[in-house]
Order: structure tokens, then sequence, then C-alpha cells
């Protein structure tokens, strides 16, 4: 819809999926995958340099552009703030000063389960040196509110573990952080198939980043398809304002006057 | 001199620079970014900065991830 606007850090996006590019068979399906499913935001991570491997051999940056993709740089894998930090800081040198980042502090290799206090300390870390912080977070709705005031630009709760494609499993804390916050809330984590993630944005998110669901379907090409058009289903019945849910009256939609009479 | 690379210790000509070690391992005009002791080493110093026996860096990338 043309006038409804979904902005991050006063950068405005004709999408609300952002997906990640990792776990796919290779960077041709990659690529596919991710044009299909209409992002313009992209996550990637950063890692050492293999040394000794052929020079020559591509890269994601072949098959996905920076010119043509928002990269979203991650500290996946981090598990202190100050790993996170050094992390982004090489992200932005590695992208010539880019500004947008995810942070997401880890504390626990079984569940992936975010390190609160550390993902704290590193947001108030890097939004002191300028980075635009999309925050990967519990579903906790006080911890979200403090990232906010730290100055976080998105803040972005996990429906469930990562990977796990458990669906959204506390949608009361979800519009419990929706309501209260006013930068963009998106759910980061845990969707499974296209009707959860037409369940986060028909609860009010303003979007969704996912990975897994997309890449480990049986045809991931097709599944981030459908993800397109479920994050699109769900925002239009946000914004369209459901029915409410009545229990016990039913009101039938076809006219109960001018039936025919009963035969005599 | 030695350098620690990626967690690797390796053999380099004494003194050479930053730009000088990534033509070395073949990866000019690669798109990396570099920290040396903890710090980054912008692009635009590769070229002037010189490297020390001892020295710990880290290479990086951009991989698919989530």
């Amino acid at each position: 819809m043309s006038d409804d606007i979904f902005q991050i850090a006063g950068k405005t996006y004709n999408s609300r999926l952002i997906v990640g590019t990792g776990k796919y068979q290779d960077f041709a399906q990659t690529r596919e995958a991710v044009k299909a499913s209409g992002a313009e935001i992209v996550t990637v991570a950063i890692r050492r340099v293999n040394i000794g491997q052929n020079a020559g051999e591509a890269s994601l940056l072949d098959y996905l552009p920076p010119s043509e993709f928002t990269y979203l740089p991650n500290t996946a894998g981090c598990y202190t703030a100050e790993d996170a930090i050094r992390t982004l800081r090489l992200a932005r040198e590695l992208l010539d000063g880019h500004k947008l980042v995810k942070l997401e502090v880890l504390g626990d290799q079984h569940t992936l389960f975010p390190n609160v206090r550390e993902t704290l300390k590193a947001a108030e870390v890097l939004v002191k040196d300028g980075f635009d912080v999309m925050v990967y977070t519990s579903d906790d709705p006080i911890i979200a509110r403090e990232l906010q005031e730290i100055g976080c630009c998105a803040v972005m709760p996990l429906a469930s573990l990562i990977g796990s494609g458990m669906g959204i499993l506390n949608p009361w804390n979800l519009r419990l952080i929706i309501e209260q916050l006013s930068v963009p809330v998106l759910v980061d984590a845990g969707v499974g198939t296209a009707s959860d993630a037409t369940i986060a944005l028909e609860l009010g998110c303003d979007g969704i980043l996912m990975n897994t669901a997309i890449a480990h379907a049986k045809d991931p090409v097709r599944m981030a398809r459908a993800m397109k058009l479920a994050v699109e289903a769900g925002r239009e019945s946000f914004l369209a304002g459901r029915m409410p849910k009545k229990l016990y009256s039913a009101d039938p939609s076809s006219p109960v006057s001018g039936l025919i009479a009963a035969a005599k | 001199m030695q350098l620690s690379l990626n967690g690797e210790r390796r053999e380099f000509p004494d003194g050479i620079t930053v730009a000088g070690m990534i033509e070395v391992l073949a990866l000019t005009g690669k798109r990396v970014a570099i920290e040396r002791n903890g710090e980054i080493v912008p692009r635009s110093l590769h070229a002037e900065t010189a490297l020390a026996d001892g020295d710990v860096l880290e290479m990086v990338v951009a991989v698919g991830g989530g």
C-alpha cells in the first residue's frame, strides 16, 4: 500500500520481510530465494577469510551485490558484548562505513537464547558509536523498552528459538512490546511457515526477519514467495482490522427474511 | 617476521605493509576488513601501514548468515 510506510533508521522500504542468507545449497539458490521473497534488506555474517582458498572463488557479494540490497551485518556467534562490538566495527569497515547492523549476543550454545545483559551493554556502545542498531532480544517487554531508550532503531524479539521453526509461542508478550514501543518491532527467529509470518504481522509487528524457514523448506524459492505473500496478507489484515470474535452468538451471512414458505 | 593471521602463525617479509600482505595472499581487490592488535586498519591506510613481528591480525569477509 502506498500510504503504508515502513521505515527503519529514516530509510523507507517497500518490503517488511528481511531475510537471512545462510543455510542455502549454493549462492545461486540464495539469490533466487532472496529475489522471490521480495526482501530489500538481507542479513550477512562476518567471518574470517579462509586463507589459502582460491582467490577467484565466488563470494556472496557477487550474487547479492551491496548496490542492489541493503546489507544487515549480524553478530551471530558472539557471546560477549566485546566480540559483538568488534564484529560490527569490522563490518562497518568492510561495507564502507555502513551503519545499519543487527546486534545479537547469544547466551547459550544449546538454545541460542539471547544474553540480555551483554546485549544491553553492546547496544549502548554501538549507539554512541553512531551505528543504527536493530537488536535481537528476548520477548521481555521491559527489556524491549530499555533497548528503545538506549536508542536502538528497531527491536526484534524472538518468536521462538533461532532455527526452531516453532512459530509464535507468546503472542501476548509480542503484543505488549508492540503497544509500548514507538520504534519498529520485528519478529526475529522462530518462524516455521507462512502462517506464522501472517500471525506476526496481524499482531501488529512492523516486520519480520527469517532465514531457516525459507532455506530449510523443501523448495526454498517457493517458500520465499509464500513468505512474501504471507507478510503482505498479515499486514493488510492488521490494517483492515479483524472482526471481533464472538464465542456464542452466531450471525448468519445471508438474509434471515424472504425465505420461501414451507410447501403445504 | 611472524604474524598471527586469523589465529595461525605465518611468516612474512620484514616490514611488509597491510597492502603487501594482502597481495602475498592473492587477495588484492577482494572486499576484506582488517583488525591489527584489536584496532581496525581502514582500507585507505592499507598501503602505508607497516606490520611488525608478533602483530595479531584478523581479516574478515561477509558470508551467508541469518
